[in-house]
């Protein structure tokens, strides 16, 4: 659940106005794709989501936290619920394809039993059984977003924020991508999705957030990526 | 579990050992080289300073000469009245014609053949505990009744204690030196191998990894390593002193020089050592995460 109130956001020390005003609510269970053009202010919007960056006025609840007010040391607990996924997948080289995933839940102190019983559960999930063993080199780009995607979900988040998903993927990929968020959003993730690419964002008939300039500027359930770039 | 993924998780585990062994290396090489520099100038510090103390030994003699007038029981009853001053460590009584035979047999025999002991005078020699508060200890005595004359070195206490109070206050301030040096370059070799880590680190902090959790192994890493380099500083400050010492102690001036043995200092060396070791490796390597956890 994500609620955003008159959020502006500068970054220093250039004084650049990344947001400005952004009123924003995602509710539990909700699939939203967030468009716009480069330099909009989209992934602007996820730092603040994470707490990476922190917004200059306004309000921000993300998931029952509140990121005007949230403790430094509350941060890790905050970003258990969220599982991010990134354009350029983010994955650790010289880890296995099952390392990768379960790092992720060994470095929340997770138990050895759970791990064992988490891991392939999301690796099949995500279409990656078999692929335990190989090297994040050993795959395609696609492969390696299943990876991303997997290491995201494995700690049960109650929502994905995926940062231009599919910008580094072919069209064909891209679309699989998409299909596999969608499908995950149906077991009940949450899900945010960032992206430009408008066939895409057609072919779903999902809410539509656009925004430019730092502001939304459209919000539709049409399912269409209607604003004109 | 296959073979094939027993392998690969061995090729993944030496690869990662290697990479990360040779920043290992670096930093413990660094840290043993700054402890075994600071423990050889140390060392040298221990030596000259017994050797002052040495010679402070040699010359913390006060001679008290006793009034012509006493008789010789009267002389020799002195001894407790002298003795019961706080900074005397010992006073021995020497008759009139003992000094004459001692100062006899210093010289030339003939020469002072027709001496009498008369012109001597009854006398004791007296000994310190602290030399450094020597001209005090010499009025105290001087007021002693029926002491005519005191002779002190005075302006020997005063050389010593300012070449003892320069030798520490030179070391302190290099010993200082040296430790902020050597926690600089291991913190910023730990640095570099938490770059070398950044993403992972990266990824950590993503999935809600805890400060604690991600600085921990950091910490952990650096302990480790400041342990074992001081543990190395030891074993080589050892072989080093061991050898230094027998070349002087083979040298020409072997009469001479006194080397304080090494048994005698390897306790607090060692324990001087690891406490820099352990320190240094714990700040090095939590300021070198330091930077990582601030988002
Ligand atoms: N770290 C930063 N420092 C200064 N300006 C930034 C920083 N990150 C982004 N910006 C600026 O904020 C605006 C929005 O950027 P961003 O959120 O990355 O856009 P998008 O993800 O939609 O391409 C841009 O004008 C960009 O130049
Ligand atoms: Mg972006």
């Amino acid at each position: 659940m994500i609620q955003m109130n008159g959020v502006r956001l500068v970054y220093e020390p250039s004084g650049a106005m990344a947001l400005d005003d952004v009123d924003l609510e995602i509710h539990e269970g909700e699939f939203a794709f967030l468009v716009g053009p480069s330099g909009s202010g989209k992934t602007s919007i996820i730092k603040l989501l994470t707490g990476e960056v922190k917004a200059e006025r306004g309000e921000i609840s993300v998931n029952g936290f509140d990121l005007r007010r949230i403790k430094r040391r509350k941060l890790p607990h905050l970003r258990r619920t969220l599982g991010v996924i990134f354009q350029d997948f983010r994955l650790i080289e010289k880890m296995t394809v099952y390392d990768n995933v379960a790092f992720a839940m060994r470095v929340i102190g997770a138990s050895t039993d759970a791990i064992s019983k988490r891991v392939p559960y999301v690796l099949e999930l995500v279409g990656l059984t078999g692929y335990e063993k190989r090297f994040p080199q050993e795959l395609s780009g696609g492969e390696q977003q299943r990876v991303a995607i997997a290491r995201a979900l494995v700690n049960s988040p109650r929502m994905i924020i995926a940062d231009e998903p599919t910008g580094n993927l072919d069209p064909v990929r891209s679309l699989e991508i998409m299909l596999l968020l969608g499908k995950i959003n149906e077991l009940g993730t949450t899900m945010l999705v960032v992206t430009h690419e408008k066939e895409l964002v057609n072919a779903f008939s999902r809410r539509v957030i656009a925004i430019d300039n730092g502001n939304v500027v459209c919000d539709g359930m049409d399912g269409y990526y209607s604003y004109d770039i | 579990m296959t073979f094939n993924r027993i392998g690969y998780l061995i090729k993944s585990g030496i690869a990662g050992i290697f990479s990360h062994s040779l920043m290992s290396f670096a930093t413990v090489t660094i840290v043993t080289a700054c402890l075994i520099i600071m423990g050889s100038f140390s060392l040298l510090l221990v030596n000259i300073d017994s050797l002052i103390k040495g010679l402070e030994k040699e010359n913390d003699e006060i001679v008290a000469f006793v009034n012509d007038s006493l008789t010789l029981e009267e002389a020799e009853a002195l001894k407790d009245i002298i003795s019961s001053i706080p900074n005397v460590s010992g006073a021995v009584f020497v008759n009139r014609e003992t000094a004459m035979e001692a100062f006899q047999s210093d010289y030339d025999k003939g020469l002072f053949e027709s001496l009498n002991a008369e012109t001597f005078r009854h006398r004791y020699v007296i000994h310190l505990s602290d030399i450094s508060i020597m001209g005090e200890t010499q009025k105290q005595i001087e007021a002693v009744d029926g002491i005519a004359k005191v002779n002190a070195h005075l302006e020997y206490a005063k050389g010593f204690i300012s070449a003892r109070n320069i030798i520490s206050a030179v070391s302190f301030i290099l010993i200082g030196i040296l430790i902020v040096v050597s926690f600089f370059i291991m913190s910023n070799t730990i640095k570099l191998a938490t770059y070398t880590r950044r993403e992972e680190i990266a990824i950590m902090k993503m999935v809600g990894a805890s400060n604690a959790f991600i600085r921990c192994p950091f910490i952990v890493e650096g302990l480790v390593l400041g342990i074992f380099g001081g543990l190395l500083a030891w074993f080589a400050e050892w072989g080093i002193y061991s050898l230094a010492t027998q070349r002087i102690l083979g040298s020409a001036g072997a009469g001479l020089i006194k080397v304080v043995d090494f048994s005698t200092v390897s306790t607090p060396l060692l324990l001087a050592f690891l406490a820099v070791g352990i320190v240094v490796g714990i700040f090095g390597g939590s300021s070198a995460i330091r930077n990582y956890l601030k988002v």
